[in-house]
């Protein structure tokens, strides 16, 4: 093990780190606003939204985040829409995260007893304050589990973001393999920083989860 | 009687559920200022569905509802304020479980009626002490029996100051012990005059509350009367049966 070697490029592996964090922190979050939305459609039944919302999870949870990367970098641009590197790795999250969001949503607003809206109905509340005061904060909770394994499953995915051209952990360590052949140095870098960033998100969210099961309200 | 004597009327009302018979036919009756009505039935016989149309849960095929003497059947019902007007008690209390009994019964006043934190939350509290609750006001749900969140949800109602409330076997789901608790609640409203419209399996209850029985059998009403004559002398066979149903002999 070259320890000279891998404390010069630990710098470089923190910058990656970051590359990879920051494009999975905008992609996870606008994966939450698409399965919001996506999750409400088919759970209120919104007259076509919801079958293009079908449509849509289907074709989401069925093809890889390579494949989809892919058409974004390569595929757009032969019909004239040019994208950047890290656009084309936040909208290629989003679109494989929205779906998965959208169905640990649904989980979370279909254990909500029916009850529950015709009770908020009763004192005169509308649609959105039910859904915003009443069903929302219930779904969200049963939610967390599922949401949580999601926030983590997208993370790994961000490895593919290499074949984008984009500076991640994933590239660095293909990079320094081919450059210098230190593979064990740059792998076991490469290991650590992954599990640098996704073991604290880790704990937090079973810590999540352990409080909101403790604030079950069920009966 | 002039028209505007009657806080609520029903004429003609039709319900029917999609692809199944009609569960209402032909419906009419009509509710005092300060009436309590005690609506008795066999099971199926459409009692739950009449308080759901009432309250525009669920659809209605034709016939009108009017409350105060306006029609809120004629499409143009802006429901959110006339269910203020109606308040509304379920048999599964239906409390919100992420909110404290004080959220519970807030939330109402502040969204929809956009009243102040202060003023509802003295009357809130006002309520609580009135059904014996003040203690549990931060307390959630589910730290209740069935009998504290039946209160719960009569107050939760009652903040939104209705003018005729709606009990759809409230005690049904309860323990016999907890069953007095919320039927004195009842029994002290309309002894401050409420107008109230009570399906209740709890005969004694209703008999002792009641100006007038409503007696349906397969959407119809069957028999319409004072309590007194019709325990005393049901005039139709069904009710006398449905009455036997209640009668224990060794
Ligand atoms: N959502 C629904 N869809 C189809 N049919 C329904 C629906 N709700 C009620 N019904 C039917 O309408 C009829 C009347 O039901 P309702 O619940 O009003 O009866 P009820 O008098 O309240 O009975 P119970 O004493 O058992 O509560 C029943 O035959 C029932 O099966
Ligand atoms: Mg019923």
């Amino acid at each position: 093990m070259d320890w000279n070697f891998i404390s010069e490029y630990v710098p470089m592996y923190i910058q990656a780190a970051w590359t990879t964090l920051s494009l999975a922190f905008w992609g996870i979050l606008l994966s939450l606003f698409i399965g919001l939305f996506c999750s409400l459609t088919l759970y209120f039944k919104v007259p076509v939204l919801k079958r293009v919302t079908a449509a849509y999870v289907e074709l989401s949870r069925n093809t890889p985040l390579l494949v989809q990367l892919f058409f974004l970098y390569f595929g757009l641009p032969k019909i004239g829409i040019v994208i950047s590197s890290q656009s084309c790795a936040i909208i290629g999250l989003a679109f494989l995260g929205g779906s998965y969001m959208s169905e640990a949503l649904r989980s979370g607003l279909e254990s909500v007893e029916k009850g529950q809206v015709e009770a908020a109905l009763s004192v005169g509340l509308n649609q959105g304050q039910i859904v915003r005061y009443v069903i929302l904060p219930q779904a969200v909770s049963v939610s967390v589990p599922p949401l949580c394994a999601n926030i983590i499953f997208l993370i790994k995915e961000t490895s593919v973001f290499s074949v984008v051209a984009l500076a991640d952990l994933m590239y660095v360590a293909k990079d320094l393999i081919g450059l210098y052949y230190k593979t064990d140095e740059a792998l076991l870098l490469l290991v650590l920083s992954y599990l640098a960033i996704l073991l604290p998100i880790s704990i937090a969210a079973s810590v999540l989860e352990r409080r909101v099961r403790y604030a079950g309200f069920g009966n | 009687m002039s028209k505007t004597d009657y806080l609520l009327e029903i004429k003609n009302l039709e319900k029917s559920f999609e692809g199944g018979t009609k569960v209402l036919k032909d419906f009419s009756f009509s509710v005092q200022t300060g009436e309590v009505v005690v609506i008795l039935g066999p099971s199926g016989c459409g009692k739950s569905t009449l308080l759901r149309c009432i309250n525009g849960l669920e659809p209605i095929q034709a016939g009108t509802i009017l409350l105060d003497g306006q029609s809120i059947t004629d499409g143009k019902t802006k429901w959110s304020q006339i269910r203020q007007k109606i308040g509304m008690v379920f048999q599964s209390y239906d409390l919100f479980p992420h909110m404290t009994v004080f959220e519970n019964i807030l939330l109402g006043p502040l969204k929809v009626q956009g009243r102040t934190r202060e003023e509802a939350g003295i009357a809130g509290e006002k309520l609580l002490e009135r059904v014996g609750l003040l203690e549990k006001k931060d307390a959630y749900p589910r730290q209740l029996s069935g009998g504290q969140k039946q209160r719960v949800a009569i107050v939760r109602a009652l903040m939104m100051e209705p003018e005729i409330m709606l009990f759809d076997e409230v005690t049904a789901a309860l323990d016999p012990e907890m069953v007095r608790e919320v039927l004195d609640v009842i029994l002290e409203l309309a002894r401050g005059g409420m107008t109230m419209l009570i399906v209740t399996h709890e005969m004694q209850f209703a008999r002792a509350i009641a100006d007038r029985i409503l007696f349906l059998d397969e959407g119809q009403i069957v028999e319409s009367a004072a309590p007194e004559d019709f325990f005393g002398h049901p005039e139709t066979e069904r009710a006398q049966r449905f009455l036997n149903i209640f009668q224990f002999e060794k």
